[in-house]
């Protein structure tokens, strides 16, 4: 009989080995989904995994890998400080939204006089307009218990309906003929979230994303909030015998996380793309969710979850674009590259065991 | 099974290797869409468009697609990556890639792109967009005949110009052959939501409209107008065929096979130059689907001489005199809308009620 | 504006149906969580379940075969979940988010062959009497049976979990695992059927979106719904009437506003579009005065060695 026993310690060589494991064997699934759709298996994993890192164009592919990873971390950064301490925020694509709204509004408020101190403006702006979103489900969830999840979730739903208002109304290029979206800020210096160094894809997201790393890594280590948080996620009742105050936690994970959110999307409108559109957002608020969890919620996980995830959907539009595979069958392909991920964690805290269990 | 499918795979994977090495001479063709092409819809009927190409140049072309890209960074990035693979010709086929279709035409001047229903253009980028208007025009003048209620529903996506501008004409040409006729707009503030458009049919109905049009993609409102046993619906963007001959009783196609061949046969030849299309039903890129029995004949055949006159260009479907919802004068007496005035329309005609949400 | 355009006995008659996917996927989900497990999944499952009924019921030529068919494509994929959660001990969270993600891409490979293929109708049940009459008539008489089966479903889930002896090993799994298993229940196998119902019910109400209330197959149709279940079960506070309340109040709020803005109502449209978000917010935080709380075993994996 097969069965688990639970470690004493989780494994340390288990928990780096896992995600190669992992990776290999949704190789192999989806090598076999692949072929199963009448495509080289071989040449499809290879396009996904090979082709953005090393292959003839990675030049223009590295860099992109930034411009789409960064605003996952960023994100996901804020969610897992949360989630540690059993906050959800589930309405992230909601912060950045508005963090973008906010952003782009101080911009163009400007336009088109130049200055320096625009653009901080509006990275202030951003960060603002998200923590304010986030704080709706915060004070909420603090002066009557309301549900966090279900409010921030719903407010996502919100902020996308206000989005598509501004871009067909207020914030419209009066320049576009009528049709909706803002000015372009790519082509305002001033308001332009421009690469720092040219052709690197490196851009102040990008900078605000690593910051987030380091400052995150350090809170949770070295800081007695940090403690705070692991210990009401862990422990709730040694929380409270600790002195944790509930509802500042809250107020400070919400917040931040809704802050960090917010300077993501801000980043995003003001940089790679450039305009308040009615389909500006595209998931990065629901796809950080799952890259905060791949990167068991620790921050340097969350780099390389982040980073992985932002592989999987450029090698996976080039497989698209080369190999003529359906995007359904990309979706197929991260499903199962998630469950792998997150099912041979288990190995990291148990062994696998083949007899009878001893008795007791 | 699977090991069979898996050497089958192989196989093909070969032969698609072989032919690799005989692709230089052909031309490539790369297509970007918003949606899935199972749509149904308008990434749907641009797909038709792609395989169309491939139909009529068979060797001598390789089309390549990528479906559901997002507007923003992951166009530019998908319009990039074609480009870099070696397209010859680039479409893409949504507003919102407007700026980056811009952006990358600057770093590859030597490959064609063709944005569609944007409006900005390049020494090698080409716009393209259709004349839906002319048949809102059609559908129009059966709508106004067909109601008995004279309630005229309208299901709009987004409050943009090119919606306003479909609302606008189906409205003057029901008024023209049934001056009681109004029309209830809603808008569902989505592009893709089949439930919330089968809601809002349902709505319509239930408030009396006896005739549905929608600028909206599924056949929901189709179903609804079944259902409901004596309400007119027009197909959009495709035929909708399967619901002929009643509720359905005509549609507007997106047709885009016919450009995309030529196009494709310009870059062939080596002929291929800037230019912005914005054609109606007269060179086919509007199509009319089939005008069933459920039409009486003599509307019918209004409605037919209505489209040849378009085709033929000798009426055009905002021609004056007409006011705009505020009383003020938008087109003299025989006067006709310029293009510029069409393309950005942001306001109703007379006689509409309700205003256009900002 | 024109408000007496609006028929109340339709606009209630429509709410239902459009209250319909949502409560089925929202009752599934309630049972998944009073064993406490938190399946995010709903929308992927629904989805699946909607192309499986929809290609079922083309096949067949019959939607009653179609809705069998999306119940056990529902079960089916939450068997997935079951594996990673209740076998491997993964995250349920992001677990539950993977099943969306899989199961969007599943469906619109299944159903490649499906667009623009019209099904087979579903008829209403006509009962020659009681559907005729004046006004009830119409509200109540005059649906689809999946309807009636929703709200049936609804009130066998509350007499279950409310009387019967499964229904108390269901929550006591729910709020501590630990103490269920010392009491000799088997906690995973508990579980592990109700994540099945759960994913039965989230394609039945997927499998009602697209034999249904379109009907139509595109993929992506689903387009958010079983987000809103979920959501739907917390503001229910796990309690299978509130559930129905809930769903009602939001396919409600949506028809309303449609018949507003059919109605020329002078109300901005994107406010009335926002409307069912802030007034479902609204209703919770008045709802919030009622401290019943969440299952407290909900999310934790449960190993039986520890």
């Amino acid at each position: 009989m097969i069965r688990l026993e639970k470690r004493p310690q989780p494994s340390r060589a288990w928990s780096m080995a896992t995600p190669l494991v992992a990776v290999l064997a949704t190789m192999v699934m989806g090598g076999l989904l692949f072929a199963t759709l009448g495509k080289n298996p071989v040449e499809a994993i290879r396009t996904i995994f090979w082709e953005p890192l090393f292959g003839e164009f990675a030049f223009y592919y590295r860099p992109q890998l930034l411009v789409k990873g960064a605003p996952l971390v960023l994100i996901a950064i804020g969610l897992s400080l949360g989630f540690r301490a059993g906050i959800w925020n589930i309405g992230a694509e909601g912060q950045y939204i508005i963090g973008a709204l906010t952003g782009a509004g101080v911009g163009l408020a400007f336009y088109p006089t130049e200055s320096w101190i625009i653009f901080p403006l509006m990275v202030l702006a951003g960060a603002f307009g998200g923590w304010a979103w986030a704080m709706i489900p915060a004070v909420l969830k603090t002066r009557f218990g309301t549900n966090e999840i279900l409010v921030s979730l719903m407010l996502v739903y919100v902020a996308e309906q206000l989005l598509a208002s501004m871009s067909l109304g207020l914030m419209k290029n009066p320049e576009g003929f009528g049709f909706p979206g803002s000015r372009n800020l790519q082509q305002y210096d001033s308001a332009h979230n421009a690469e720092l160094i040219a052709g690197t894809g490196m851009h102040w997201g990008v900078v605000a994303a690593l910051i987030a790393v380091i400052f995150s890594y350090v809170l949770l280590n070295r800081h007695m909030l940090g403690y705070h948080i692991r210990l009401t996620g862990e422990a709730p009742r040694a929380a409270k015998f600790a002195g944790v105050k509930p509802a500042r936690l809250i107020l400070f994970c919400l917040g931040a996380s809704g802050a960090l959110a917010g300077l993501a999307g801000m980043f995003e409108v003001s940089g790679p793309s450039g305009q308040v559109s009615i389909d500006f957002n595209v998931g990065y608020g629901f796809t950080a969710i799952i890259v905060a969890f791949l990167g068991r919620l620790h921050p340097v996980g969350i780099l390389l979850a982040g980073a992985l995830m932002a592989l999987t959907y450029i090698g996976g539009d080039i497989a698209q674009g080369n190999l003529g595979l359906p995007s359904a069958a990309i979706q197929v392909f991260q499903g199962m590259l998630l469950f792998f991920l997150l099912a041979l964690d288990l190995l990291t805290n148990y062994r696998i065991a083949i007899g009878k269990p001893e008795v007791a | 099974m699977k090991l069979t499918k898996l050497l089958a795979g192989a196989a093909v994977a070969l032969g698609l290797a072989a032919g690799g090495a005989l692709a230089q001479d052909k031309t490539k063709v790369g297509f970007v869409y918003v949606g899935p092409v199972g749509d149904g819809g308008w990434t749907y009927e641009h797909d038709q468009g792609r395989l169309a190409v491939e139909e009529e140049f068979g060797d001598k072309v390789e089309t390549v697609y990528v479906e559901n890209v997002a507007e923003g960074p992951d166009a530019e990035r998908v319009i990039t990556q074609m480009a870099l693979q070696g397209a010859d010709l680039i479409f893409t086929t949504s507003f919102g890639y407007m700026d980056p279709t811009i952006n990358v035409a600057k770093k590859f001047p030597n490959v064609k792109f063709e944005h569609a229903t944007g409006y900005k253009r390049a020494e090698n980028v080409s716009t393209y967009s259709a004349r839906f208007y002319e048949g809102r025009a059609v559908q129009g003048t059966i709508a106004g005949h067909m109601t008995e209620s004279n309630i005229v529903g309208y299901i709009g996506s987004y409050p943009i110009p090119e919606v306003i501008r479909g609302i606008n004409s189906a409205y003057i040409h029901a008024k023209k052959v049934n001056p009681d006729v109004q029309f209830k707009i809603v808008w569902a503030f989505t592009w893709f939501d089949p439930a919330k458009e089968a809601d809002a049919a349902k709505v319509l109905i239930e408030q009396g409209a006896d005739v549905i049009l929608q600028h909206t993609d599924s056949t929901a409102p189709q179903a609804a107008a079944q259902a409901a046993g004596n309400v007119v619906t027009f197909g959009q963007a495709s035929d909708m065929a399967e619901y002929a001959p009643f509720p359905r009783v005509s549609s507007i196609i997106d047709d885009w096979a016919p450009y995309y061949i030529a196009r494709t046969k310009a870059v062939m030849d080596g002929t291929w130059t800037s230019v912005d299309t914005w054609d109606g039903i007269g060179p086919g890129m509007v199509g009319i689907g089939e005008i069933t029995d459920a039409v009486p004949a003599e509307v019918k055949a209004e409605a037919l001489a209505l489209k040849d006159a378009m085709a033929s260009g000798e009426y055009h479907a905002f021609t004056g005199p007409l006011n705009k919802q505020d009383g003020s004068e938008f087109l003299a007496e025989g006067e006709i809308a310029d293009d510029g005035t069409l393309a950005g329309m942001n306001f109703y005609v007379e006689g509409i009620e309700g205003s256009i949400p900002e | 504006m024109d408000l007496s355009a609006i028929n109340p006995v339709l606009l209630i008659a429509s709410l239902m149906v459009a209250a319909t996917p949502l409560l089925l996927a929202a009752i599934g989900e309630l049972v998944v969580e009073k064993s406490g497990v938190l399946n995010l999944g709903v929308e992927g499952m629904m989805i699946v379940g909607a192309i499986a009924g929809f290609a079922a019921a083309v096949e067949t030529g019959s939607p009653l075969l179609g809705f069998v068919a999306a119940a056990i494509a529902g079960a089916l994929l939450s068997l997935l979940f079951v594996i990673m959660t209740q076998v491997a001990l993964a995250n349920q969270v992001a677990s539950g988010l993977a099943l969306t993600l899989f199961g969007l891409g599943l469906s619109a490979l299944m159903g490649q062959k499906y667009v623009g293929v019209k099904p087979p109708q579903m008829g209403r049940i006509d009962i020659p009497v009681l559907s005729d009459l004046p006004v009830f008539g119409r509200i109540l008489f005059g649906h689809d049976v999946v309807l009636y089966f929703g709200i049936a479903l609804t009130a066998a889930v509350w007499a279950v979990l409310k009387y019967s002896r499964v229904g108390l090993i269901l929550r006591a799994v729910g709020e501590n695992h630990d103490a269920a298993h010392a009491l000799g229940y088997k906690v995973v196998k508990i579980r592990t059927l109700a994540i099945l119902f759960g994913g039965a019910c989230a394609g039945l109400g997927g499998a009602y979106i697209s034999l249904i209330r379109v009907p139509q197959w595109t993929e992506g149709m689903t387009a958010g719904i079983g987000w809103i279940a979920l959501a739907l079960v917390v503001f229910a506070s796990w309690k299978p009437w509130r559930a129905l309340l809930g769903a009602y109040l939001f396919g409600g709020v949506t028809v309303v506003q449609l018949n507003l803005q059919a109605a020329g109502v002078a109300i901005p449209v994107e406010y009335l579009a926002m409307s069912p978000y802030l007034i479902t917010i609204l209703v919770l935080v008045i709802l919030s005065a009622d401290k019943s709380s969440a299952p407290a075993s909900l999310g934790r994996s449960f190993h039986a060695s520890r």
